[in-house]
């Protein structure tokens, strides 16, 4: 394990304790330990099955884990459900595959928690979300449906329905690897932008540019573990261990 | 690589419309020499089949008349449908208080028409009002027994009037408890998903008529004495709880298809399961399998046939007695064509107001 993870300032935005997750006998997550604070972007890369996905989905309990605890924003994930609702209301999530509602509009897609969950009133609702389409740059699709829409505009409406919801953090799980080359920069520029805000991001991505960028933190994990933990100009020009050295070496090509 | 539910539902336009007829003739029935075989057979078929039929069905057919002694012409004899028609359509319900159903049947009717248009308002509110408060203005007006209204026995009920009463309550009853089973058989506590499970395969594998019977002659050894709910009722339960358990196996079908990443996506948003449900999956599911939902809703609508066997008289039943009236012996072609006639006429509508409702919900696709 790596200690430099900053000195810790207030309450961490998610703060992750010896968490241990087992399906059956295989071991996904050892021992994590992971503390992200207010404002920070942490990009976690990694090979394909060592728990990456795993990790960020138990952040909102999309997972449930066997060993540890997790506190976001100073909210303990237990059993209780109503903590667990909670939680779910502050953190948002970006999935690989969009999974946007196609029986419903993009515009039906914002505001549909809103008004469900947060109580909203539909033209409150509807106002906020004409506004963040704006901001990912497509106000003018909001009454088509998803089916009509391509990829990168799809990826692009579910971050606006991420962010309808007001989240203090954004769980992205590889946004852009379901997307053709030509549609990766318009969503990675709306995700600098929302970085660039001041937004706390955690993000599972290969797109190392991106963790240049925008990173406070990059994160390698391989087997369950979390290798190496460093500064983006650290963990590119000099990584510690010989694994996240292979695996730069791998994709950067 | 995720599917998408609206992908599904297809409908290629034909782009034949743009041939001339000639060239479409060519294309569709003549275009190889197999092809051109069965298109003449087919034709060939028809020749000797439909001329006759019309020929005895409505040119030589007597259509006036109150006796069989009206019907010379050597055709069909509709007379018998046309003396008869009052006890097909309302069984033994007396002549006189039949205004009751028809305008029973009308405030129905005028329900449900702006349910089914898609652009009305207040859709729900007509929904609950048509499930929840119809159902016992109905009742009231058929049953009567106030404002001076005469009783008539449910027993007196038949003919059409209660082929319709029974698939419409059979069919408003089954999808939401059928939906409910589904549910329950996909729920992570096992106690309700072996329940569900029972049910639906205790109840799917008996056949309608058993259970009808059992109903009629079971259901009330176990009611405590003296009271004894009305046969009608009685049919009207085996029906639903036997079509809840099919509905049950549509619906799961549906929950099936849908990608696990909707859940996800509804529960990172932070909706909770019967908002998830409500919101999210079950719009999607059930239009995934609204052919599965309409055939069912057709296979019970012909089943209602079999409360027969309880001493119910619906259409058929009805159409069928009037068969060993003395008076109008030998006509049961005519009866059975006219009994056919009507079921097809309320299934077809079904099944075209489906195709026209799967269109309408169709949210477009890329390609
Ligand atoms: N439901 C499950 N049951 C059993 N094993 C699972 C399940 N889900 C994931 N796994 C295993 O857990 C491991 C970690 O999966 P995870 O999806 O977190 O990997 P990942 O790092 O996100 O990989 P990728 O880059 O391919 O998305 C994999 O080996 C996977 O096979
Ligand atoms: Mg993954």
């Amino acid at each position: 394990m790596t200690n430099e993870d900053p000195a810790p300032t207030g309450t961490p935005m998610v703060d992750i304790r010896g968490l241990n997750k087992w399906y059956g006998e295989f071991q996904v997550l050892k021992d994590i330990d992971l503390r992200v604070e207010k404002g920070q972007r942490i990009v976690i890369c990694g090979p394909s099955g060592s728990g990456k996905s795993t990790l960020i989905r138990c952040i909102n309990r999309l997972e449930t884990y066997q060993q540890g605890r997790i506190v976001v924003d100073g909210i303990e994930l237990s059993e209780n459900l109503r903590n667990l609702e909670q939680v779910r209301r502050e953190v948002g999530m970006v999935f690989q595959h969009f999974n946007l509602f196609s029986h419903l509009t993009v515009l039906e897609n914002c505001t549909l928690a809103p008004i469900w969950v947060r109580r909203q009133s539909r033209a409150q609702a509807e106002r906020t979300a004409l506004d963040y389409l704006e901001r990912v740059r497509i106000p003018e699709q909001a009454d088509k449906y998803p089916g009509q829409l391509s990829g990168g505009q799809q990826q692009r409406v579910a971050i606006a329905r991420s962010l309808c919801m007001n989240p203090r953090i954004l769980l992205f799980d590889e946004p852009t690897s379901a997307l053709d080359p030509e549609m990766i920069k318009e969503v990675l520029d709306v995700m600098i932008e929302l970085a660039e805000e001041g937004m706390t991001m955690l993000c599972v991505t290969h797109e190392m540019g991106f963790a240049r960028t925008v990173a406070d933190r990059v994160i390698f994990m391989d087997a369950g573990c979390i290798v190496e933990s460093a500064e983006p100009d650290t963990f590119f020009s000099n990584p510690r261990h010989a694994r996240t050295r292979e695996f730069l070496g791998q994709i950067l090509g | 690589m995720s599917t998408k539910p609206g992908y599904l539902s297809t409908n290629t336009p034909s782009f034949h419309f743009y041939l001339a007829p000639l060239a479409w003739i060519r294309t569709n029935l003549f275009s190889g020499p197999v092809d051109s075989l069965l298109t003449l057979l087919a034709l060939y078929l028809l020749w000797i089949g439909i001329p006759p039929f019309i020929q005895w069905a409505i040119m030589d057919a007597d259509w006036v008349g109150n006796s069989r002694d009206q019907c010379i012409g050597g055709g069909a004899c509709w007379v018998f449908v046309r003396v008869r028609l009052d006890q097909f359509l309302y069984g033994a319900y007396p002549t006189d208080q039949q205004w009751r159903v028809n305008l029973g049947l009308l405030l129905f009717v005028l329900l449900l028409v702006p349910i089914m248009l898609r652009q009305v308002p207040y859709k729900g509110v007509l929904a609950a009002f048509l499930i929840v408060v119809y159902p016992v203005i109905a009742y009231a007006l058929f049953y009567g027994g106030w404002l001076g209204l005469p009783v008539v026995e449910t027993h007196q009920w038949g003919g059409l009037m209660l082929t319709l009463i029974l698939a419409v309550v059979g069919i408003v009853l089954s999808l939401p408890f059928g939906t409910l089973l589904a549910l329950g058989r996909r729920s992570d506590l096992p106690v309700i998903r072996a329940a569900c499970v029972t049910y639906i395969e205790l109840w799917r594998g008996v056949p309608l008529i058993t259970v009808l019977f059992m109903a009629s002659v079971m259901l009330p050894l176990f009611f405590p004495e003296g009271f004894n709910p009305d046969k009608l009722l009685r049919a009207m339960i085996g029906i639903v709880l036997f079509q809840s358990a099919y509905m049950a196996e549509v619906v799961r079908g549906g929950l099936q298809a849908i990608p696990k990443g909707q859940y996800e996506a509804a529960k990172a948003l932070g909706l909770g399961y019967w908002q998830t449900m409500g919101l999210v999956i079950l719009p999607q599911a059930l239009k995934l399998v609204i052919p599965g939902i309409v055939n069912t809703f057709i296979a019970l609508f012909k089943d209602t046939t079999l409360v027969l066997i309880i001493g119910l008289f619906d259409l058929l039943g009805k159409v069928q007695q009037a068969f060993n009236d003395p008076e109008w012996l030998g006509y049961s072609t005519e009866g059975y064509l006219f009994a056919g006639f009507i079921f097809w006429a309320f299934c077809f509508s079904m099944s075209r107001y489906s195709q026209a409702l799967e269109r309408s919900l169709h949210t477009g696709h890329k390609h």
